[in-house]
Parts: C-alpha cells; sequence; structure tokens
C-alpha cells in the first residue's frame, strides 16, 4: 500500500468510525450499554 | 516506551477498575461513566470497573429487543482500532497484563510457533460468538444471548465471579453449573499462560482479532530501517507473538510490544505515529543525502 493510499484509507476510517460511534449514540445504543453494564451481568458470572 | 511497559499495563488496569472499595462492598460501581468503553478486555460486572466492556457491550446492544447491530460500539472500536491498533494489547488491556504476569512464573516454556494456524481461531470467536449468535439466535421477544461472556469469557470470572461471590453470600449461593464450566475455562488460560505466551490473546481474543484488522492501517506503526538493519534476525527470536518485524511490521498479531526494539543491536526498529507509513519523509531525507555526498565528491 502506497503512502498516500495508507493516508487515505486512515482517514477514511477515522471518519467512519467517528460517523457511526455518534449515529449509535443518535439512536439511543449508549442507553442500552448503560443498562445493561450498571446491573449484574448474570451470564458474563456464570449464573444462569 | 517499551521499558516502562509494566508500568504503564498496571496503571491501565487501575484505570480501567478505578472503584477498588467496591471489591469489599460486593457491589458493582453504577455511575455513567459505563457508558463509554473501555480499550481492553475488562468485565463490566468486575466490581471497580469503570467502564463498559467493548465486547459485552457490542453483545448486549445486539442481543436486545431494539437492536439488531451496534453502529456505536463498532464506531468506537474501528476509532481506536485506527488510532492505536494492537499497542491496546500490549499496553492497555487488563487481561494480556494478567496473562503475562502468570508467564513470568519461573517454569520451562513453551513456543506457539508451531501452533500459528490457532490464531485464526480468534476471527472465527469474534464472527460467530460476538457477531452472529447474540444477532440471529434470539427468542420470542428477539432477545439473544451475549455468547461469548457467557460460554467462553475468562474474564467474567476472574474478575466477576470470584470477587463478587467471595463479598456476596447471595451470589455465591447461586453459581451453577455455567459457573463451573467457566471456571475451568479460567483454569485452563492459567496454566496455558504459564507454559505459553498470551495464549488467550494469540488465539480466542476478539477483541484482539477486532484490532489486529486494523493493525496494518493504524497510526501506531513499527518502522524498520533498511539501511540500519544488519539481518542478524534477534529481533524475530526476540518476539514472543512470532513475528519477523523485518518482514512485516505491521503484522496482525504484532501487539507493539517493543520487544523487537530492546533487541536490536543496530537501532534499526521503532515505533511511528502518524499517517501514511512515513516512507515518503525517508526517501526524502535518503535523497538529501546522495545530494550531499555527490556534492561533497
Amino acid at each position: 500500500m502506497s503512502c498516500g493510499k495508507k493516508a487515505a484509507a486512515q482517514i477514511v476510517l477515522l471518519i467512519t468510525g467517528i460517523t457511526m460511534l455518534c449515529f449509535g449514540v443518535w439512536r439511543g445504543e449508549a442507553a442500552t450499554v448503560l443498562s445493561k453494564a450498571i446491573k449484574l451481568c448474570l451470564e458474563c458470572v456464570g449464573i444462569g | 516506551m517499551s521499558r516502562f511497559r509494566g508500568w504503564i499495563q498496571a496503571g491501565a488496569t487501575l484505570l480501567t477498575n478505578l472503584h477498588l472499595p467496591n471489591f469489599l462492598k460486593g457491589g458493582l460501581y453504577q455511575g455513567t461513566g459505563k457508558t463509554v468503553c473501555v480499550p481492553g478486555l475488562n468485565c463490566y460486572s468486575c466490581p471497580a470497573a469503570s467502564g463498559a466492556c467493548p465486547i459485552g457491550a457490542f453483545q448486549a446492544v445486539v442481543g436486545s429487543s431494539k437492536f439488531s447491530f451496534s453502529y456505536y460500539i463498532t464506531g468506537f472500536l474501528i476509532l481506536l482500532g485506527v488510532l492505536l491498533g494492537r499497542f491496546i494489547c500490549g499496553f492497555l488491556c487488563p487481561f494480556g497484563w494478567f496473562q503475562e504476569l502468570l508467564h513470568k512464573i519461573p517454569t520451562k516454556k513453551l513456543s506457539t510457533k508451531r501452533l500459528k494456524p490457532l490464531t485464526y481461531l480468534k476471527y472465527a470467536v469474534l464472527l460467530v460468538m460476538v457477531f452472529l449468535l447474540p444477532a440471529f439466535l434470539v427468542n420470542d421477544v428477539g432477545m439473544g444471548d451475549p455468547f461469548f461472556c457467557k460460554y467462553l469469557c475468562p474474564q467474567g470470572v476472574l474478575e466477576g465471579a470470584i470477587p463478587l461471590s467471595l463479598a456476596n453470600s447471595g451470589i455465591r449461593a447461586a453459581l451453577g453449573k455455567l459457573f463451573t464450566w467457566k471456571f475451568s475455562i479460567l483454569l485452563s488460560v492459567i496454566a496455558l499462560s504459564v507454559l505459553f505466551y498470551r495464549p488467550f490473546c494469540k488465539w480466542l481474543c476478539p477483541l484482539g482479532a477486532f484490532y489486529a484488522l486494523f493493525n496494518r492501517v493504524s497510526l501506531f506503526q513499527m518502522k524498520v530501517d533498511k539501511n540500519k538493519c544488519v539481518s542478524c534476525g534477534k529481533c524475530a527470536r526476540a518476539c514472543k507473538m512470532d513475528v519477523d518485524v523485518t518482514k512485516t511490521p505491521n503484522h496482525t498479531e504484532c501487539i507493539r510490544c517493543g520487544m523487537c526494539i530492546r533487541a536490536c543491536p543496530t537501532k534499526a526498529v521503532c515505533f511511528r505515529y502518524g499517517f501514511g507509513d512515513g516512507k515518503d519523509k525517508a526517501k526524502a531525507a535518503e535523497t538529501l543525502q546522495t545530494n550531499n555526498n555527490n556534492r561533497e565528491e
């Protein structure tokens, strides 16, 4: 991969990552993450 | 930087698990900080956890009745993958550090070079247990299980089940067959970590697999100066992740631990951070040097 192409790929991926992250927050995924993370995850600890 | 790696790993583990008094209380931190994911593999059911586990959070979103894909977590992981790549595995992951500490136990050590095909297993774990099963194997109300967390992740037992069951008799009484299964996985990983270097990271970790996909395009890179390299092979022999940095500096298995930098007798290997791969600058410097040499002659 040439230097220019690599830099372009890096910029495109950074923009993609930021856009996806913002879109996810906008549609309420962050609230789902918080509600799961503050409660004891039964599957994680081996109950269930 | 690689000289202080142990300290950086310890600091990252502490920052990832800031709420230490919760170990005594037997409860979890429940603040809004848990909306944000931590970069490494760290169970959010650890009493001290300051953030959410990215793999657990992804499965929680995908397995919920509202969503079938997580843009939030995927975007977060792409961002970290491009900014840092598997530097996160080498410097910031608490479970990676745990395995490294176990590997320091003085016993006979075994090489993983002949077990290279097993490194592809982690991509299957990522695809099947993290992406596909929680999204498509759902119950009547459209909710799926977090398959990786439930059946494979040893971090939930190490950081969650063990400390919580010690402090809370109710949780201790509720542990059953699933705990026994997961506890056996944890014991196996511990035993393997003493013999092999980072077996879970190499063969099973879906988070490492995701970051590995970005190692080639990550801003954090390994750089080998071909003019300084004397092809002695010391870097490849020093690498515990079985990478030859002179052939593939940004190999998917490279966790940027810097062992090759320390092993190189001519200082031909270094870290580089920035866009592109720095070849244009190197070429420009080389041309400048050649021109100067020509003028002197």
